[in-house]
C-alpha cells in the first residue's frame, strides 16, 4: 500500500507547508471525492435539525414501512417515522463518538507512546500492558468494558477509547523511537535541554503526522465498532437513532423492508470508506520515511 | 533456537499475566456492587452477602486477585451466574460452532485474500490493481452485521438456498452445520479478508522487485512459476503473520454474526452473560479467546522459524 512519492524539490518555497499538503492530498482525485463526500455527511449530520425533511421522531402509522418514495427518499420505518431525517440525526451521534474515541486514543496514545519510546525504564511496562490490551479482540473488550460502565454514549467513548489507544500509541511509540536517534533531538542534547522539554517541545511535534493518520483510521473503526456494540444492544440506548439501532431495529422487518436495513448500512460503508481513503491519501503525504526534518 | 522459544514463553506468561490484570480491572470497573448488580433489583441483603462471600468480594482487591489468579491456575473460572454452570464447562460446550464457524470464516478470507492479492501485486497499477485496492477498502468498510443481514435477506429469506438461521437440529451431519454455517462465514470473512488482500499484496510488492526474481525470469521462466515458487514463497511470512492476527479477529468478530444468524455459539454465550450482567462468564469469555489470541501469536513466532531458514535467533 506504500505508494511511495518522491517530494516536490525543495528548491525556493513557493507554498506554505499546509498548502503544499493539500495540493499533495487532492492530486489524486479518489482522495478529493472521499473528501467531499466526508465533509458533505459531517455537514450533513451538523445541520440535521434544520435540513431534516421531516421531525425524525414524529410518528405516523398511516405511511409506516413505506418504500423509497419521492416524498420519504429512504422510505419510512414501522412506526411511520422518515429514515433519512433519523439517518442525517443517527449521523450525529455516531460521528461524535467516532470523533471523540479518535481525539481519546491520540492524546493517551502520544502521551504514552512518547513515554514508551523515550524513558526507557517506562518502555518495557508500558509495552507489555498494551500487548495485553491488544490480546483481546476490539469488539470483546468494548463489550465487556460495556457490561462494567453500562450503556450510555458517553461509556461508549470511554470504552471504545481504551480499546483504540494502544493502536496509536504503538505507532507513537514507534516513531519516537526513530525521532530520537535524530540529529536535532542529539543537539537539543547537547544544549542541555531537559528530557521533558525534548520530548513536547521536540518529538512530540514530530509525532503528529503518524498520529494524525492513525487517528483517521481510528474514526473510523470507532464508527464500526460503535455500531456494532448499538446492533448487540450493549452499546448507545435503543431510543436514540444511531446507525447501528436502526439497523437492530430493523432485523424484525428483514425480507419485509430492504431500505430500513440497507440505508443505515449504506451510510455506515459511505463514512467509514471516505475515513479510510482520506487516512490512506493521508498517509501517503506524510509518511514519516519521505519527511525531512527541517 | 531453544532459548528463544524460552524466552518467547517466559514473555507469553507476563502479557497472561497481565492479561489476567486487565480481566480483573474491567470486571472491577462497575459501579457499585458487582454482586448487588448480578442479583438485580429483587435480591434480599443476605442473598448480596452470600454471593459476595462466594466471589471473595469481601475481601481486600489484593487478596482477590492472588485467588482469582490461583483460580485460574487451576483450571477453574467459576460458575456462572446466570446458567448455574461452571464457566468453562458452558464455553466448552459452545466452542465447537464457534471454532467451525472461525475456522470456515478464515478460509473464506485466504480465498479471497491470497489470490487477489497475489494477482493486484503481479498486476501492479494498472486498472486491476487500482479496483483490487479499492474493492479492499470497501470490504474494510462493511460491518459484518449488515452483510449477514443483508444477505439473509436475498439468498435466504427472497431466496430459500440457505436456512435464515441456526446450526441445524442437534445430531445434525457435519456437512448440515456447515451447510447452516455458510453464510455466517460469508459475512464475517468477506470483510476480513480485505486485511489479508492488503497484506499479500504489499508483502508480494517488496519480494516481486528483488533481484533474484528478475533472474529468474531472464533466465526463462514463465511468470507463473516464478511468482508461485519463488515470489510466494519469500513473501509469505508477513502473510502467515496477518492470516494468524485475522484469526483473532474472526474469533472476537463471531460475537456479531453468531447474534446476527441466532447461533448457539460461544459468541452468543458472551453477548448474553453482557446482557445479564454474568461477570464470571465474560471474565472466563475474555480469558480464554485473549489466551488463544497470545497462543496463535506464539505459533506464528515460531512457525517464521519453520518457513524461512533465514530466521536465526
Amino acid at each position: 500500500m506504500t505508494q511511495s512519492r518522491s517530494l516536490p524539490s525543495a528548491a525556493g518555497r513557493p507554498m506554505s507547508p499546509s498548502r503544499r499538503l493539500v495540493r499533495r492530498l487532492f492530486r489524486r482525485r479518489l482522495v478529493l471525492v472521499a473528501t467531499l463526500v466526508l465533509a458533505l455527511i459531517i455537514l450533513a449530520s451538523l445541520l440535521a435539525p434544520w435540513i431534516s425533511p421531516f421531525d425524525p421522531k414524529r410518528m405516523d402509522m398511516v405511511h409506516r414501512l413505506q418504500s423509497i418514495t419521492a416524498v420519504h427518499w429512504f422510505g419510512t420505518n414501522e412506526y411511520g417515522q422518515d429514515v433519512f431525517s433519523r439517518i442525517l440525526t443517527g449521523g450525529r451521534i455516531s460521528l461524535s463518538v467516532g470523533l471523540s474515541v479518535a481525539a481519546l486514543a491520540c492524546v493517551f496514545g502520544a502521551i504514552g507512546g512518547l513515554l514508551a519510546g523515550y524513558v526507557r525504564r517506562l518502555d518495557g511496562p508500558i509495552m507489555r500492558l498494551t500487548d495485553a490490551m491488544m490480546a483481546f479482540p476490539d469488539i470483546l473488550l468494548a463489550i465487556a468494558l460495556m457490561a462494567g460502565l453500562g450503556s450510555s454514549l458517553v461509556n461508549i467513548i470511554i470504552a471504545l477509547g481504551i480499546v483504540y489507544t494502544p493502536r496509536v500509541l504503538r505507532v507513537a511509540r514507534a516513531a519516537t523511537l526513530v525521532l530520537r536517534e535524530m540529529q536535532f533531538v542529539e543537539a537539543a542534547k547537547a544544549l542541555g535541554v531537559s528530557p521533558w522539554r525534548i520530548m513536547v517541545g521536540h518529538i512530540l511535534p514530530n509525532l503528529s503526522s503518524p498520529i494524525i493518520v492513525q487517528g483517521t483510521f481510528v474514526f473510523a473503526y470507532a464508527i464500526l465498532t460503535e455500531a456494532a456494540l448499538s446492533f448487540l444492544g450493549v452499546g448507545a440506548p435503543p431510543s436514540t437513532p444511531s446507525w447501528g439501532n436502526m439497523i437492530a431495529m430493523a432485523q424484525q422487518y428483514i425480507g419485509q423492508a430492504d431500505w430500513l436495513i440497507f440505508c443505515p448500512g449504506l451510510a455506515i460503508v459511505l463514512t467509514v470508506l471516505s475515513l479510510q481513503i482520506v487516512g490512506d491519501g493521508l498517509r501517503d503525504c506524510l509518511d514519516p520515511r519521505l519527511q525531512k526534518t527541517s | 533456537m531453544m532459548t528463544y522459544v524460552v524466552r518467547r514463553l517466559l514473555s507469553m506468561v507476563v502479557v497472561m499475566a497481565l492479561v489476567a490484570l486487565v480481566v480483573f480491572i474491567v470486571a472491577r470497573v462497575v459501579p457499585g456492587d458487582p454482586a448487588a448488580v448480578m442479583l438485580g433489583s429483587s435480591a434480599t441483603q443476605s442473598d448480596v452477602d452470600a454471593l459476595r462471600r462466594q466471589l471473595g468480594l469481601d475481601q481486600p482487591l489484593i487478596t482477590q486477585f492472588a485467588m482469582f489468579v490461583r483460580d485460574i491456575l487451576t483450571g477453574n473460572l467459576g460458575t456462572s451466574i446466570f446458567l448455574n454452570q461452571p464457566v468453562l464447562d458452558a464455553i466448552a460446550g459452545r466452542a465447537q460452532l464457534t471454532l467451525l464457524l472461525a475456522g470456515m470464516s478464515i478460509t473464506i478470507s485466504v480465498l479471497i485474500g491470497l489470490p487477489v492479492g497475489i494477482i493486484s501485486a503481479v498486476k501492479r497499477g494498472t486498472a486491476l490493481d487500482q479496483g483490487v485496492i479499492g474493492g479492499a477498502m470497501l470490504a474494510a468498510s462493511l460491518p459484518s452485521f449488515w452483510v449477514g443481514l443483508t444477505l439473509i435477506e436475498y439468498l435466504a429469506v427472497k431466496v430459500h438456498w440457505f436456512p435464515v438461521s441456526g446450526f441445524g437440529p442437534p445430531g445434525a451431519s457435519l456437512w448440515e452445520h456447515i451447510y447452516h454455517l455458510v453464510l455466517p462465514s460469508i459475512a464475517l470473512g468477506l470483510p476480513n479478508s480485505a486485511i489479508i488482500i492488503r497484506f499479500t499484496r504489499s508483502s508480494m510488492l517488496d519480494v516481486l522487485g528483488d533481484d533474484y526474481i528478475r533472474t529468474a525470469r531472464a533466465k526463462g521462466l514463465g511468470l507463473g512459476a516464478v511468482v508461485i515458487k519463488h515470489a510466494l514463497r519469500n513473501a509469505l511470512i508477513p502473510i502467515l503473520t496477518v492470516i494468524g492476527l485475522t484469526l483473532a479477529v474472526l474469533i472476537g468478530g463471531t460475537i456479531v454474526t453468531e447474534t446476527v444468524f441466532g447461533l448457539p455459539g460461544a459468541g452468543n454465550l458472551i453477548v448474553s452473560a453482557v446482557l445479564r450482567r454474568d461477570y464470571p462468564v465474560i471474565q472466563g469469555a475474555l480469558l480464554i479467546i485473549s489466551g488463544i489470541y497470545v497462543c496463535i501469536n506464539l505459533v506464528i513466532d515460531l512457525l517464521y522459524a519453520v518457513v524461512d531458514p533465514r530466521v536465526r535467533y
